[in-house]
């Protein structure tokens, strides 16, 4: 049989054929563009209808963007220079940079605090955000509020050198005391804190000039950097406070449940811009006059409220996605409620929150420009009012609105990156 | 008895912030510093400039006041404030003196408690629209769509004066001129009205002002003044009689370039009182002898402050008008100093 075939066959290869590339339609570029965009009829029209669409929009998009004019003093030079071409007047964005970071009033020269307030904040941050950091860093974390304060409001840094006193001696109380009880710890620890306060606040007024930065009132805090302000503070103000709504909201403790449920739902009933207008207006009326409790700390106060409302709402999902066995698991190991809370329950009930809780401080970062609407000059404000106002700049828009989506967009899509960053890294299911 | 206690602590809240608005210039004195309450940004008559100082025509009034005080024109802390917050800003204390070009009407001079010290604008409500339009008067504008500030007195005069046409419109609610201005143009709305030095400002940022026109029906009077609180007469006696100063002086022909030599050698007896060179104006007043001169060398008399933020000159192109004094035809008139 064999032979039969050699002889009918007249020729057999006895070797592999060297391994081909597959053919150029098949491979890289060209199937990708084959399988993704023109895959179909329907498909191509759709691309080329989108790529039109792109083109249409670049074509209008960077002649104004590269086009632009940087260098004129006032909208009227500006189109002059333009002569009716399409770029764009980014001059009022380097003329009036500083107004739009800082505000109107913080002093020219002392521009560079906020800056380094803002760059330390990263160094703050870091070791809370990332926990492969040296631990030893949290100390800067810790010692960050009072620094910012001194650098951004200025003033003798005696005042937040005491308070940090009051606070240190306050912590040191409650370590002592939290062995025999969690709640006189508690008590014990704010009450050192007040007393420790209320003696230093004699002796810093005398010492006002000691490591005295200029100092800057509150009202002349704005731009971009009253939005940073009241984000950063606002947001880690109201998450210590959600959790403690949220665990209040579960407890036993039939009063302290009710304040907590009354304090929620009508905070989340109310719309913030209602409770910014208190701040700014009723409380006016019912403080006695003369007395100027800050604008910034009523506003913080307000917008704190509001977030660790929402904040609570999403932790106390995280706390019913928890199996009851978890709650049970602790209580047979012996551990109290605060150490089941802090070892158990809260790691993995945070853990479920993280998504909500990025949700809740990105719309919180955004609701910070509503300041605007109590003529506070936000980045927001600081564009609808001053720049838009002023006989030079009344007419730009697109430069000064582009501008503000950009730095929000920066802020807001960073917390986002890192908090699916996160959830990779506190993944421990197995897919 | 729950609610007795309220309206008692009420009532003494009130009493208490009565008898401290009761001395407004001390306040302002011991402060040594002017709490002004501005606009949030109204072209040419409030916005800080580059450096971030006040600048336009309210805030001219300000510095005015600051300089009869206290002989310094900076001494003042600028408050911004929207439609909304100005008038609880004045009530609650937070300002002195509110220059916020705001209409003065019976119900915000009786009802909400507060004195017009003055005139320091005199406008109306008036409509632009596109010429592409095809509108030549007010009354063609039925069933458009308007732009319009909400809570001021062009909302109430707009809705009077379609009522009364017996046309209909549609509103389109807006919070600042900024953005009325682009809601105009991006075609969100057929006309937009507000103030006519407000519609002629607008106009003047437009790329092509030439395309838009100003209808020549003016539905209302919109006297702008400066205001104070009601029941602080002395502190009204005070910002009044500046503003009158600055007007007087224009009348008089002082303006700040010739203000120190008139003040030394005038024959004129009523530039000598104003000026304070004779008579005791400025002690009846609790101010210095030189109040007026002060006021009027930081900024000008009132023609002078005119020309240079929203006069002819200017790229908002003001005329006159009503604003003119009395012997020019217009509606300027001080009362005579003596």
């Amino acid at each position: 049989m064999s032979d039969t075939h050699a002889q009918t066959v007249t020729y057999v290869r006895d070797t592999m054929l060297p391994q081909a590339a597959p053919p150029s339609t098949a491979q890289g570029p060209v199937k990708w563009l084959r399988e993704s965009l023109f895959s179909s009829i329907p498909y191509t029209i759709l691309t080329i209808a989108a790529l039109y669409v792109i083109y249409v929009l670049l074509s209008g998009f960077l002649p104004w963007l590269l086009g632009g004019v940087w260098t004129t003093a006032n909208i009227r030079e500006c189109r002059e220079v333009l002569d009716g071409g399409a770029g764009g007047c980014f001059s009022v964005l380097s003329e009036r940079w500083n107004q739009l970071l800082f505000g109107i009033s913080y002093p020219q020269d002392g521009y560079w605090r906020p800056t380094l307030a803002f760059v330390l904040l990263f160094v703050a941050v870091a070791p809370v955000l990332f926990s492969s950091l040296p631990r030893q860093l949290l100390i800067v974390t810790a010692l960050y509020p009072f620094i910012a304060f001194w650098l951004i409001w200025g003033g003798s840094l005696l005042v937040p050198l005491s308070a940090l006193a009051s606070i240190g001696i306050g912590y040191f109380v409650y370590s002592k005391l939290v062995k025999t009880s969690f709640a006189a710890g508690l008590a014990g620890g704010v009450v050192a804190a007040a007393v420790i306060w209320f003696v230093l606040s004699f002796i810093t007024p005398s010492l006002s000039g000691v490591l005295a930065l200029e100092e800057v009132v509150s009202r002349n805090m704005g731009g971009f950097m009253l939005n940073m302000i009241l984000g950063v503070i606002c947001v880690s103000l109201s998450l210590p406070l959600g959790i403690v709504l949220a665990l209040g909201r579960q407890s036993s403790l039939p009063i302290i449940k009710m304040i907590c449920v009354v304090f929620i739902e009508f905070i989340r009933g109310v719309p913030l811009i209602t409770l910014l207008f208190v701040a700014n207006v009723v409380l006016a009326y019912f403080l006695p006059p003369g007395t100027s409790f800050d604008l910034i700390l009523r506003v913080i106060i307000m917008i704190t409220m509001f977030a660790s409302a929402y904040i609570a709402e999403v932790i106390r999902g995280g706390l019913a996605a928890l199996p009851r066995g978890q709650y049970e698991g602790a209580e047979s190991l012996g551990l109290d409620y605060a150490q089941s809370m802090r070892l158990i329950i809260l790691p993995q009930a945070l853990k479920i929150s993280i998504p909500g809780i990025v949700n809740v401080a990105v719309g919180l970062f955004k609701d910070t420009t509503l300041v605007s609407i109590i003529s506070m000059f936000d980045l927001v404000g600081m564009i609808r009012g001053p720049i838009l106002a002023s006989t030079d700049w009344n007419g730009v828009y697109w430069e000064l609105w582009g501008f503000a989506a950009l730095l929000f967009f920066i802020v807001c899509y960073g917390i986002s990156q890192y908090s699916q960053w996160l959830e990779r890294q506190l993944q421990t299911d197995h897919h | 008895m729950n609610k007795s206690v309220f309206f008692g602590a009420l009532t003494v809240a009130g009493v208490l912030a009565g008898a401290s608005a009761a001395a407004t210039l001390d306040d302002v004195k011991a402060r040594g510093k002017l709490n002004c309450g501005v606009t949030t940004g109204l072209v040419g008559f409030a916005a800080p400039n580059a450096n971030g100082e006040w600048e336009g025509f309210d805030v001219a009034v300000c510095r005015a006041v600051a300089a009869a005080v206290f002989g310094d024109p900076t001494a003042v802390e600028f408050i911004p404030t929207t439609g909304k917050t100005r008038f609880t800003a004045l009530a609650s204390g937070e300002i002195d003196f509110l220059a916020r070009n705001t209409t003065w009407t019976f119900s915000r001079d009786v009802d909400l408690k507060f004195d017009f010290i003055g005139v320091n604008y005199y406008d109306g409500q008036g409509f632009m629209v596109p010429k592409s339009l095809g509108v030549s008067s007010a009354k063609d504008l039925d069933g458009a769509t308007v732009c319009i500030q909400t809570g001021t007195t062009t909302e109430l005069n707009l809705a009077d004066f379609f009522r009364s046409n017996n046309i209909s419109y549609e509103p389109v609610p807006i919070e600042t001129n900024a953005e009325g201005q682009q809601q105009y143009l991006a075609g969100a709305c057929d006309t937009y009205t507000t103030d006519a030095s407000g519609l002629a400002s607008t106009r003047a940022t437009f790329e092509t002002p030439g395309d838009h026109i100003i209808l020549p029906e003016i539905i209302s009077k919109e006297p702008l003044g400066p205001l104070v609180r009601h029941g602080d007469n002395d502190w009204g006696d005070v910002t009044r009689w500046v503003l009158y100063a600055l007007i007087a002086a224009e009348e008089l022909g002082v303006t700040s370039a010739n203000v120190e030599e008139m003040s030394m050698n005038t024959t004129n007896p009523e530039v000598a009182r104003l000026l304070g060179s004779e008579g005791t104006l400025g002690e009846m007043l609790g101010l210095d002898a030189a109040w007026a001169k002060n006021a009027i060398a930081s900024q000008g008399n009132y023609g002078e402050i005119f020309a240079k933020n929203i006069g002819e000159e200017t790229p908002i192109g003001l005329a006159r008008g009503l604003n003119a004094q009395w012997t020019d035809g217009g509606l300027m008139y001080a009362p005579p100093f003596r």
